[in-house]
Formats: C-alpha cells, structure tokens, sequence
C-alpha cells in the first residue's frame, strides 16, 4: 500500500471554491531510463487518477511517464453539499489505490 | 574530494557552462554535454502530432490559457508547473480538458485532465519531469469546441533521465 496525503478542507460554505491537493508515493519509472549495464528498467508508473464525489466523477487525470516521482496533483471543485471524495489511483503491475476524504458543507 | 563527486562535478559545471552558452545567445550544436547512453531524442516533430491527436483538425488558438512554470530549474526530475484557463465554468462554458505536452521528452504527453463545470476554476497544479531546457505547451479544450494554448519555456540545469548516468559514474 503506497502512502497517500490527501488535503480537503474539514469545513466549507455551499457554493465556495475548495481546493484539493493530493500526493500519493510511487517512483513512477519512466521506462526511458537504463541500468549502468545498459538494461533498460521497465515502465511502472501511475496511469490514471479519477476522484468522484458522493459516486459522481468530477475529475480525472491520465498520467504519462513525464509525471515526477511521488505524483502530486491538485484540482479544485465547488462545494456543493456534505459528502465524501473518493480518490483512486490505478497504474501498472496492477497498482490500484482507493482513498477518500469528506467535507461538511453548511 | 571523491572520483565520483569530480564526476558529478565537472558534469554540472558543463551543464552550467551550456546553459550560459544559451543565455549569452550562442547556439549550441545539440546538448554537446549530453551521453549518448542516455537515449533521450528530441522529437519536436511528435508534439505536432500528440497535439494533432487531441486537438484533430481544430484551430489551437493562442490566449485563455495560463501555464505557470519556472523559466529556470536547477533539476528536471521536479518541475512544479501549474495551468489555468480564463473560464467563468457556467453550465454552457466551461473547461472540458486541460492537456500538457512537451517538446523535447521522450514522449510528448505529460498530463491530460478532463474537467466539469463543477470543478469552479479550471486550475491545475502537478509536478512534471523535463528531460532537457524546452517549451511545454498547455491546451484548454473549452465546452463550445475551441481549443487555446500557452507555451512556457523551461531552462533545465540538469535533466530528468540523466541519473541513470551519474549512477554508472557511481559504480564505473
């Protein structure tokens, strides 16, 4: 299990513009990069990052190797009631994460 | 003072000395620096046609879209890079997609974000890995099919790719 940070504000007022950071650990190998004996190190990086709100999508990145390390993405979306985020993170060799944050509304 | 630290040493002073080179306005015959080990290729020539790709035969007009990245970065394995798009993210106007594409990695494509009109402000910020000094170029497809771009142009001391390198130095 990679380490995950996720910052949603606790608290917002409906209507209001909140923005969520997240960084999750990965090396995200590039698969251009070579060994000292000249192998080339295979590609293993995070594909595709997708976060809904209370089931519904409301952002959805894909990634490619130019991505750094440990990737860290941050987005923005309108508060529009309580709920919870749910973020997921799939990539290759099977690499699938699922984390989720909630957020009051008043 | 190790082998392996006048490596890495005399390495970054060439670096240094080239990017110099560029500021002074001198042309520079190809990254002299650069191994041929590690086969990082230029391909100006694949943006056009990753940006073709997303973009298909639409006009990509330049304006609307605000790539904020530092024009001079001491390493490219971490360049924090944020886009925003002038968008007042109505129902019937907003951003659809933000893509990010490079020119001179070892492929094009760095990110690509499809958005709603819910996401509020159409900003995005990640951290991206640049194989060399460069432009990137930021694309907002917008809700009513028009495309717009903005190019920054980054000035990398020492590129993402070139570690592999410093580690052979390490074990040779």
């Amino acid at each position: 299990m990679a380490r995950a940070l996720i910052n949603v504000p606790a608290k917002a007022k409906r209507g209001e513009i909140v923005t969520i950071k997240t960084l999750i650990s990965h090396v995200m190998e590039s698969g251009f990069r070579h060994t000292s004996t000249g192998i080339r190190i295979p590609r293993d990086i995070i594909d595709n990052f997708v976060c809904t709100f209370n089931g519904e999508e409301i952002f959805r990145a894909t990634l490619y190797p130019a991505i750094a390390a440990n990737p860290f993405i941050t987005f923005n979306t309108v508060a529009t009631a309580s709920g919870t985020f749910t973020f997921q993170w799939t990539g290759d060799n099977q690499f699938f994460q699922t984390e989720t944050a909630s957020i009051v509304v008043e | 003072m190790s082998e392996t630290k006048k490596l890495i040493v005399a390495n970054r002073r060439q670096v240094l000395a080239a990017a110099g080179a560029i500021a002074g306005g001198v042309s520079l015959p190809a990254i002299a620096t650069q191994p041929a080990r590690a086969q990082v290729q230029a391909n100006p020539a694949q943006l056009a046609i990753a940006i073709r790709k997303v973009v298909g035969s639409a006009e990509v007009k330049v304006g609307k879209v605000k790539l904020d990245a530092p024009p001079l970065s001491e390493n490219g394995n971490s360049v924090t890079m944020t886009v925003t798009v002038d968008s007042p993210m109505t129902p019937t106007n907003y951003v659809k997609a933000i893509h990010v594409f490079s020119e001179k990695n070892p492929q094009p494509n760095i990110i690509s974000v499809k958005l709603g009109p819910r996401a509020g402000q159409p900003t995005i910020q990640t951290r991206i890995r640049l194989a060399d000094s460069q432009d990137v170029v930021a694309i907002a497809e917008l809700s009513d099919g028009t495309f717009w771009q903005d190019t920054g142009n980054v000035i990398i001391t020492l590129g993402a790719c070139l570690e592999d390198l410093l580690d052979g130095a390490r074990t040779d």
